[in-house]
């Protein structure tokens, strides 16, 4: 017995997806005027958004460069949420990585290229887990909640890095300049991680895409950080739908007291929970390291390195439905969100505190929005349900 | 050495830190009681902290060399009406339309971390202003005690207020039929309702409040601790002030423990430095985070949180 | 949620399968230049200045003659990198990156952009040992400025305790401390420096809170460096203790105590520069300001009473600095010392 939708639903469907984007557009229009307010031309702005983000190829390089750590840190939050664990130390974690990828590419510079990348992102991977884990067992075996401990954890281990950087790690040449900054010396060009630019052009070739002029790929930035994420989402889906393991953190994240009952090890588990959340974040660290950043600099404090991905990951991710698949579309957005709020600030120059103001209302107006996309989901259940009742009652009416 | 570390003005200075962190956190600690989680406390707080500024600063007769009363009211009367409609704002994202808590909140907090600095350019052309905000308040009789006098009644008086909200707030949710309704709303938001308390209501009330008292912990740093605005100048606190919430146990008699372990211990460390004590700064800086953490470790007990946190209610669900 | 997914990667494709429209690079007289800042153009600090210079040349020029847009708050280098590169492929003449935390990225983006000056501030690094030509840098020497208002505090100090207060031990902000510091030494050794590191730009709460500490150990006058320091003067003004400020006339903000500040006139080095530029020949020179070429500036605070005494040994320090007699060197440890010449 098929069970068709009618059309009046299936058209309700992509009116779903069309909503956020409502919620977007309505956050937009408010931005509007608030670039009214600063004196400043409303649509070369979004122009120049949308310029920023999408116009060149340099720039959607930026944005997928700028989405990929998102990317990473929100695939372990939608690990950690769905493990009813709410992980914001994505900062401290980030930052743990970075630190265990610069140290090993440092000392390791003589060794063989990429024996060496993989350490370091291996390295990092393992320094988040250790970073999140201790918020874990703090919470799994000392009752300290995981907020708490997450918001002090990132600045205990922004203040290491400082002390770390300035200290231990700082490039030697620094020490003998005039006015020493805390960095580290650049990691050596062959740690760089490998730009995909060069494969995209092929890419393009091979399907007759390229247009004459001479803006390539091969000269933008893209590197393969975000095909590692791509391909991590993808894993850690099936991790989270398609293997005990991943069962159960879900389990407890549902119903701790009934796992419990059904023989799961609730505390392991909220420890692993964040012991993976916190790998990613670490992971993210240590890619933004070798493919973007090269070196860590202590001036800036966290954000400086993360670019507040700690915290945009959790945002991306809940935009993404705390799906890993729906988290990449929602990272290259707020990737794009951001690379272009940059350029708008640059081309019509309001003050970037109205970008700043401008994304808060975005992530605002799209998370309200969410009720409505549920309150239509249900009621297509409803409908669905009352037709398959009489459908039902037609089945057994007819002879 | 110890005397020489732990002196009446470390702790005094300890203190009058502690004041935004106890405004903010009492407020978050009214939202979460009732369910409640808002993380975008600090955006609220620096609305208010550039807002009531603002206030003080219009209202202040020109060449006006000390305070002015009307002034400090002014900004007082504007913090909580800039806190009421952001709160209100919230309460509405939160509760009735349900939004995802932990991201809503970084949504507020990101929308008052621009607003107020968008303002700030626009109103002050990012002059920075200084003004006269509240003078020490010598409570009579009791600051003329010995040590004791100097720590705690030479404030002003934001910071009295601040303390005195605790005992308040206690006597609201442990003594009041409302604050009964809060804490059964946290508990089990369903039988609340089953027994005709009204949810939303309830939370409406708790999350406005946490607002108006969030915007006041931004004034209490902007026109009483430091008399000016800057950008960002929260720096964290209100991100600290949550923290604060969880390590109180959601009762108003821990956080301000907490806020006063945290902001001690931030006192003490600056101390340690200027006296030239060879600590490494960034060591130093840590202290207040770790202690925090390990505070709570060792007085943790089973005190579970309100049961329905983060979890919106709908009627018949 | 999902749905988005399909839609989204729907948009994705067809960005990206549309030819890139390049940015066209218009003809024009007027000069135009850019420049990235890590903090905000109202830090009351480091991107402030570079703006205020900028403003300063274009009254001076003259609008139709000179143009200049900037990006704030690029604390994030990788967004610093695009803005630069952007301004370079938009035809700026001279993209100005001023953040020490700049410097990988502009080795990587000025070889591509041959005919497009770069200044890179502060260092003294412009990349020549890499075969690139078209980046000059640009520093302030602020510990001579500092020094000099060192100097001055030592004199107006009674209870020979003075404080600074500091953001995070690192470039311009050490330098101001620790020429700060010499300078009190120089004129007092008896006196005690208290200094304090906050370990934050922006926490003004805490530098409030250092240099209550400061106060409570008997300075009577501070010093201090970066964003969050209104805090620490606003404690100053408090008790009437004197401040001494940097990078920013802070006059405004404490009539009462301030005495002086030590201003960065950044014009000193982008003239040269911006001269440069008009002639066609990208030099790619390191400038400095310093108290001699007038890139730095002692500006007194006109409604303080100062004792003319302290003014005249401030100005005659001044002057010995710019003379040549008293000089300052940096060893690897990043520890100032004073030199001083010999009696000739």
């Amino acid at each position: 017995m098929q069970l068709n939708l009618p059309q009046s639903l299936r058209l309700g469907r992509t009116l779903d997806a069309l909503l956020p984007l409502f919620a977007v557009l309505l956050a937009l229009f408010i931005g509007g005027l608030m670039i009214l307010l600063m004196e400043a031309n409303p649509l070369d702005a979004y122009q120049a958004l949308w310029d920023g983000a999408f116009g060149t190829k340099n720039a959607v390089a930026d944005t997928l460069v700028k989405a990929t750590p998102l990317l990473l840190v929100g695939i372990g939050i939608c690990i950690s949420f769905r493990g009813g664990v709410i992980n914001i130390g994505g900062e401290g974690q980030m930052i743990a990585g970075g630190l265990a990828a610069v140290a090993i590419g440092l000392k390791y510079k003589e060794a063989d290229p990429t024996t060496v990348i993989i350490a370091c992102l291996v390295g990092s991977f393992i320094a988040g887990a250790l970073w999140g884990g201790i918020a874990g067992v703090l919470k799994a075996y000392f009752n300290v909640n995981e907020i708490l401990s997450t918001i002090m954890l990132n600045q205990i281990a922004t203040f290491s890095m400082m002390y770390l950087v300035r200290s231990e790690f700082i490039d030697p040449r620094q020490k003998y300049a005039a006015a020493p900054i805390p960095e580290t010396e650049r990691l050596p060009r062959s740690l760089d991680l490998p730009r995909i630019g060069g494969t995209l052009d092929d890419l393009y070739d091979f399907l007759g895409l390229s247009a004459a002029d001479a803006n390539q790929w091969g000269t933008t930035l893209l590197h393969n950080g975000i095909v590692i994420a791509f391909v991590l989402a993808i894993l850690v889906y099936v991790l989270l739908w398609r293997t005990t393991i991943g069962y159960r953190i879900r389990a407890v994240g549902k119903n701790p007291r009934a796992s419990r009952y059904a023989g799961i090890k609730v505390k392991r588990y909220v420890v692993l929970s964040l012991v993976l959340s916190g790998g990613f974040a670490g992971l993210a660290g240590g890619i933004q390291l070798l493919g973007v950043r090269h070196r860590m600099n202590a001036e800036g404090g966290a954000i400086a390195f993360t670019g507040n991905a700690g915290f945009n990951g959790i945002v991306a991710a809940l935009f993404g439905g705390l799906h890993p698949l729906g988290t990449i579309p929602a990272s290259i957005l707020f990737g794009a969100l951001l690379v272009g709020g940059n350029k708008l600030q640059r081309s019509v120059q309001v003050p970037s505190a109205l970008i700043t103001a401008l994304i808060g209302l975005v992530i605002v107006f799209v998370v309200a929005s969410d009720i409505f996309v549920r309150r239509r989901s249900r009621r297509r259940v409803a409908v669905a349900a009352s037709e398959v009742s009489a459908e039902t009652a037609e089945v057994r009416a007819s002879p | 050495m110890i005397d020489d570390l732990i002196t009446a003005s470390v702790l005094a200075s300890g203190i009058r830190l502690a004041t935004p962190y106890l405004y903010a956190a009492i407020g978050e600690t009214f939202g979460q009681r009732s369910g409640v989680l808002n993380l975008g406390v600090e955006g609220v707080m620096l609305m208010g902290a550039f807002t009531s500024l603002w206030a003080v600063y219009e209202v202040t007769p020109a060449g006006a060399t000390s305070y002015y009363g009307p002034a400090l009211l002014a900004g007082v009367l504007v913090a909580l009406l800039v806190g009421l409609v952001m709160g209100l704002a919230t309460a509405v994202i939160n509760v009735t339309l349900q939004a995802q808590q932990g991201i809503s909140g970084i949504g507020i907090y990101l929308f008052g971390l621009g607003m107020s600095d968008l303002l700030f350019q626009k109103v002050f052309g990012g002059q920075v202003i200084t003004v006269n905000g509240f003078p020490k308040v010598d409570i009579p009789i009791l600051s003329d005690l010995p040590v004791l006098g100097d720590i705690f009644f030479r404030q002003n008086l934001l910071v009295y207020l601040a303390f005195a909200l605790v005992p308040v707030t206690w006597f609201v949710l442990n003594k009041t039929t409302l604050g009964l309704n809060i804490r059964a709303v946290g508990q089990n938001p369903e039988a609340a309702d089953a027994m005709g308390i009204s949810v939303t209501r309830v939370r409406y009330f708790t999350v406005t409040l946490g607002g108006m008292l969030a915007s006041l912990a931004g004034a209490s740093l902007s026109i009483s601790l430091v008399n000016v605005f800057q950008q960002n100048m929260t720096a964290g606190q209100g991100f600290i002030a949550v923290a604060l919430v969880y390590f109180g146990a959601w009762r108003a008699r821990g956080v301000m423990f907490g806020a006063l372990l945290f902001s001690l211990v931030n006192a003490l460390q600056l101390q340690v430095r200027t006296k030239g004590i060879d600590v490494p700064d960034e060591y130093a800086s840590m202290a207040p985070y770790l202690l925090t953490i390990i505070a709570l470790i060792f007085a943790s007990r089973r005190i579970d949180q309100p049961a329905a946190l983060t979890k919106p209610f709908e009627r018949g669900e | 949620m999902k749905k988005l997914a399909l839609l989204v990667s729907i948009v994705l494709v067809v960005a990206v399968a549309v030819p890139a429209f390049s940015s066209v690079a218009q003809a024009q007289d007027k000069l135009r230049v850019a420049v990235v800042m890590p903090s905000t153009k109202s830090d009351l600090a480091f991107s402030q200045s570079i703006i205020d210079a900028l403003l300063a040349i274009q009254e001076e020029r003259g609008e139709e003659n000179f143009e200049f847009v900037f990006s704030e708050n690029m604390f994030v280098v990788e967004d610093a990198a695009t803005a630069l590169r952007d301004y370079a492929t938009e035809g700026y003449d001279l993209v100005i990156a001023h953040g020490s935390q700049y410097g990988s990225s502009l080795s990587d983006i000025a070889p591509d952009f041959p005919d497009t000056a770069f200044a890179w501030g502060t260092t003294v690094d412009t990349f020549r040992d890499q075969g690139i030509t078209n980046v000059y840098a640009y520093e302030a020497r602020s510990e001579e400025g500092a020094f000099v208002q060192g100097v001055m505090a030592a004199l107006l100090s009674e209870s020979k305790v003075i404080g600074i207060v500091g953001p995070i031990e690192t470039g311009d902000a050490k330098l101001y401390v620790d020429g700060f510091k010499a300078g009190v030494l120089w004129q007092d050794p008896e006196i005690e420096v208290l200094v304090n590191y906050i370990q934050s730009f922006s926490d003004l709460a805490l530098a409030a809170a250092a240099a209550e500490a400061m106060l409570a150990e008997g300075a009577d006058v501070l010093s201090g460096t970066a964003q969050m320091v209104p805090g620490a003067v606003n404690k100053a003004k408090e008790v009437g203790a004197l401040w001494f400020g940097t990078q920013s006339n802070q006059t405004s903000l404490a009539p009462e105590v301030v005495v002086s500040s030590q201003v960065y006139d950044w014009t000193v080095a982008l003239n040269p520069i911006i001269e440069d530029v008009l002639a066609g020949e990208i030099m790619g020179e390191a400038y400095a300001l310093t108290l001699e070429n007038g890139g730095l500036l002692i500006e007194f605070n006109e409604d303080f009473e100062l004792d003319e005494d302290v003014k005249a040994a401030g100005e005659e320090v001044m002057q010995a600095i710019i003379d040549g007699d008293i000089s300052f060197e940096i060893d690897e440890e990043g520890v100032l010392t004073v030199v001083e010449a010999e009696e000739g």
